[in-house]
């Protein structure tokens, strides 16, 4: 049951991404972006992390891409169609850098982990408690000042973005 | 008195900085009195340390004085050092002394001349330099002096540098003057190499144990110092700058290009007077080079019609003369000519400049004339001095020019001969220009005869006193009388080893007294022949020379442009130097090492275009390169 | 069995996909949106350890990536929009200020 619930989380987190990656309309971008986000948001229940899962899914599916989806209706990007890239070169370089990347970044994950076999991941000590609760322990006990600097940083990063789209300045 | 000797050199020093770096606002009576002053007091210390030194034992009379250290490196240990002997007392005295009349004098000459702060800055200068050469105790710090009169000549030379004629001569005689100065500063090295000490004394002392009598090596240490001397002191084959030199003021005529810097070389003749004792063929030539300058400048002097050319001609054979002496191994009477020409020819280039100065400028001796009641003063001193260089009795030209030729047929008769006959022609071109500028009909031009006048008595009192000397100062060499020679005995202690070399080969016979009167009767018969025939052909019989000319005209025109010599200097060494150097500045310069840097940067601007191709300016791009980086990093750190 | 290594694999495909995507598109829109799955590579393997290690830690720093993400794609769109307002394309190409 869970094999089968993961490949296909997989297989949708992965197709989308493709899709995002290939397709050229701007609007289908940003589509097959969302369902990359569920996608991966089920990934993370799969993984009890119920917290982070939800957070996923409210921030990512749906502020960020919204906030995609709005720069690309406002700006009629749409429409706007890029001319098609001219040199099939490019794509076969991309194709050689994503296997490199891929060769060089399999091995580096699993060389990192101890011991080269498959690690199970049914041993599970905090399954019992409720994962909202203890990342909230941790965030405002442990990781409180990191916590606070976040909320800085989006301060300034939503003066920064209002101040550039600004008309004049 | 004698611990004072350092402000001899210092004082000129003094006064041109003063006017050279204050003088601006100073009037033009002010910088010419500070000028003056600056040799003249010099004068004052040198007459009391000169009186100084005679009360002093003959052998000790050399005194020297460190002033500083100056050049201290490893071996080699040179001071700023001045050596007061009799040889540099008597330099001394007349540089400062002829110095000094020729400052006042310029005072009147100067006078309303624009760069007038200049001139005596550049006067002062040439006075320091001139006193360095002369009162130093080593070949390095004389070569400094040596080196800043040919500077302060150049300077002085192109003193009207706005024409194009006077800047050309300054760097011709700049130019003429490096060729000598090679030799002198190789000359020094070998001293150097040979004695590892630039001091006189120590040369001077180690000379004889050092280097052979006649050996390789003195020879050439002493023709390579007199190539250095050829070139200072006008000589053939390096004299060809002195005429032109005449393009500076008067007095600097006078003051550089008569009376003391083209000594310097028989100076220095003198003072290594021992090396060249030790070095007969040297000596010969120097007495070769010597007479051969003074026959052969004296016949260029008879055809020129400029007045300072005809000077300068007449300069360049006296000084033929004094080499001659040297040559001969009569250094004293080197020395004693030396200085007499310096009171007499000094006097003739001003009263040259006197006569300048009254005719608006004129040079040209067709266009005088009868100046004689016009200009009393200027007409009797250059009749003094005429009569001092022709060497008539009793005037210093006759005693020195008397003891040179009397020397001169000791050696040899040839050299005897050739000097004689210099004399007549000297005697005949002296007179000449006498009677063409002062005598006879009037030639001036009716436009400058009306302004014609006497000059100021700045000028006139200067005349007067070297007047006088020219007169008497051959007085203290008199001949004949034992002991009278006063000068002679004087410079003895200088000259006592190299006469000593000298007289060991062969015994010197004293000669006779009636041989001696003979001699002397000659010269001065040899004189009065010049003076008789130039009468002859200029006042008696005025068409004479013209005649004269037609008849000889291939030689005439030959001697009057001056044998071609500078046209034959230009083919043979200054054409080829230049087309040498022209070679080496289009090709050498502009093809190869002009080709090195130009290769180096275009190497570096094609490999920066290049490279330039890799900054395509696009953030991708960049991003691609940080991506190759990462997976080289994470590459290494897998497969390691 | 679903072992931590498949998420690991999941995930490293899926950071491929972003990278080649920010190399090789020039839509400056997708590029950002590419810049997104990368980091949700990243995120997806810290969820992994923090099951696998058992710690809560990785979640929290998922948390951070997030709010650091956030705070990119607001700032990297509105210099989008402002590019687009200046020069009137989001084509990467054409954006070669940086070349002299």
């Amino acid at each position: 049951m869970k094999e089968v619930i993961f490949y296909a989380l997989g297989a949708i987190t992965l197709v989308s991404a493709f899709l995002v990656i290939f397709l050229r309309r701007p609007i289908h971008n940003v589509l097959f972006m969302i369902t990359t986000m569920i996608g991966l948001a089920g990934l993370f229940l799969t993984l009890q992390a119920e917290f982070v899962a939800m957070v996923q899914l409210i921030v990512y599916a749906g502020a960020v891409m919204v906030l995609f989806l709005f720069v690309v209706t406002l700006l009629n990007l749409d429409e706007i169609q890029l001319p098609p890239d001219s040199s099939t070169i490019r794509w076969w370089v991309g194709a050689g850098f994503a296997i490199a990347v891929a060769i060089l970044i399999f091995p580096a994950l699993v060389a990192f982990l101890p011991g080269a076999e498959p690690k199970s991941l049914t041993a599970d000590p905090t399954a019992t408690v409720s994962n909202t609760a203890i990342i909230a322990k941790e965030l405002f006990t442990t990781y409180l000042l990191p916590f606070e600097i976040a909320s800085v940083l989006l301060l300034a990063a939503i003066i920064g973005s209002v101040v550039l789209v600004k008309k004049k300045y | 008195m004698i611990d004072l000797v350092w402000l001899i050199p210092c004082l000129p020093l003094v006064g041109f900085l003063i006017n050279g770096l204050i003088g601006r606002r100073f009037s033009e009576k002010t910088i010419g009195w500070i000028a003056a002053a600056a040799i003249g007091i010099p004068f004052l210390i040198a007459l009391s340390i000169f009186s100084e030194l005679i009360r002093m034992a003959p052998a000790s009379r050399s005194v020297q004085k460190i002033v500083f250290t100056w050049i201290l490196s490893g071996d080699l240990n040179v001071p700023f050092g001045l050596l007061v002997d009799p040889l540099s007392m008597v330099m001394m005295l007349v540089v400062t002394g002829v110095g000094f009349l020729i400052h006042v004098y310029s005072i009147g000459y100067m006078h309303g001349e624009l760069g007038f702060r200049r001139f005596f800055c550049y006067l002062n200068l040439f006075v320091f330099n001139m006193l360095v050469l002369v009162s130093a105790n080593n070949f390095l710090l004389m070569f400094v002096g040596w080196e800043g009169v040919g500077l302060c000549s150049y300077l002085l030379i192109g003193y009207y540098y706005e024409k194009q004629s006077a800047a050309d001569a300054g760097k011709k005689a700049f130019v003429v003057n490096r060729v000598g100065d090679f030799g002198f500063l190789l000359g020094m090295f070998l001293i150097f190499v040979t004695f590892g000490t630039f001091s006189y004394t120590d040369v001077f002392a180690a000379a004889g144990e050092k280097l052979a009598q006649g050996g390789l090596m003195v020879t050439m240490i002493t023709l390579l110092l007199f190539l250095g001397a050829t070139g200072k002191s006008a000589q053939i084959p390096l004299y060809t700058w002195l005429p032109d030199a005449m393009e500076g003021p008067t007095p600097v005529s006078a003051l550089i290009h008569a009376a003391t810097m083209v000594t310097a070389g028989v100076y220095m003749v003198a003072r290594c007077s021992v090396l060249f004792a030790l070095a007969p063929i040297s000596l010969t030539t120097v007495a070769v080079v010597g007479g051969a300058t003074a026959f052969y400048a004296a016949t260029m002097g008879v055809t020129q019609y400029d007045i300072k050319r005809v000077l300068a001609y007449s300069t360049i054979s006296q000084l033929g003369y004094m080499f001659l002496a040297c040559g001969v191994g009569a250094f004293a009477s080197g020395i004693f000519h030396l200085m007499t020409h310096a009171f007499f020819k000094g006097l003739l280039f001003l009263a040259a400049g006197s006569v300048m100065h009254a005719m608006s400028g004129e040079l040209d001796m067709r266009k005088m004339g009868a100046l004689r009641k016009k200009l009393p003063y200027t007409h009797w001193t250059y009749l003094f001095g005429t009569l001092a260089i022709a060497g008539i009795f009793p005037f210093a030209g006759f005693f020195s020019k008397d003891e040179i030729l009397f020397y001169s047929l000791q050696r040899n008769l040839g050299f005897w001969l050739i000097g004689a006959v210099a004399a007549v022609i000297t005697s005949f071109y002296m007179f000449r220009s006498l009677f063409m500028t002062f005598y006879g009909e009037s030639r001036v031009d009716p436009e400058t005869a009306h302004h014609v006048h006497e000059s100021p008595p700045y000028i006139t009192v200067p005349l007067v006193i070297l007047a006088f000397l020219s007169l008497v100062g051959g007085w203290i060499g008199l001949p004949i009388l034992p002991g009278a020679h006063v000068f002679t005995a004087f410079l003895d202690p200088v000259f006592a080893p190299a006469k000593h070399i000298l007289d060991a080969g062969h015994h010197a016979d004293h000669p006779s007294v009636v041989l001696e009167l003979a001699l002397m009767a000659l010269s001065l018969g040899i004189a009065i022949v010049g003076l008789l025939g130039a009468r002859w052909a200029y006042l008696t019989d005025p068409s004479l020379p013209g005649r004269v000319i037609a008849q000889i005209r291939g030689l005439h025109t030959l001697v009057y442009n001056k044998y071609w010599m500078d046209e034959i200097y230009d083919f043979l060494f200054v054409n080829s130097i230049v087309s040498l150097s022209r070679f080496l500045w289009k090709r050498f310069d502009e093809g190869v090492i002009d080709g090195i840097v130009n290769g180096a940067a275009s190497v570096m601007r094609g490999s920066g275009s290049l490279l330039r191709l890799v900054q395509t300016g696009l953030i991708k791009d960049y991003a691609l390169s940080i991506l190759v980086g990462v997976l080289a990093v994470i590459g290494y750190l897998v497969l390691r | 069995m679903i072992t931590l290594q498949h998420y690991l694999v999941l995930s490293a495909i899926l950071f491929t996909l972003g990278a080649v995507g920010v190399m090789f598109r020039r839509n400056l829109i997708v590029i950002l949106m590419s810049l997104e799955l990368m980091l949700n590579a990243v995120n997806l393997t810290f969820i992994a350890f923090s099951r696998y290690l058992g710690s809560v830690e990785g979640q929290v720093f998922v948390l951070f990536t997030m709010v650091v993400a956030a705070a990119e794609v607001a700032v990297g769109l509105a210099i989008a929009v402002a590019i687009f307002r200046q020069r009137g394309t989001i084509n990467i190409n054409d954006i070669n200020l940086m070349k002299w």
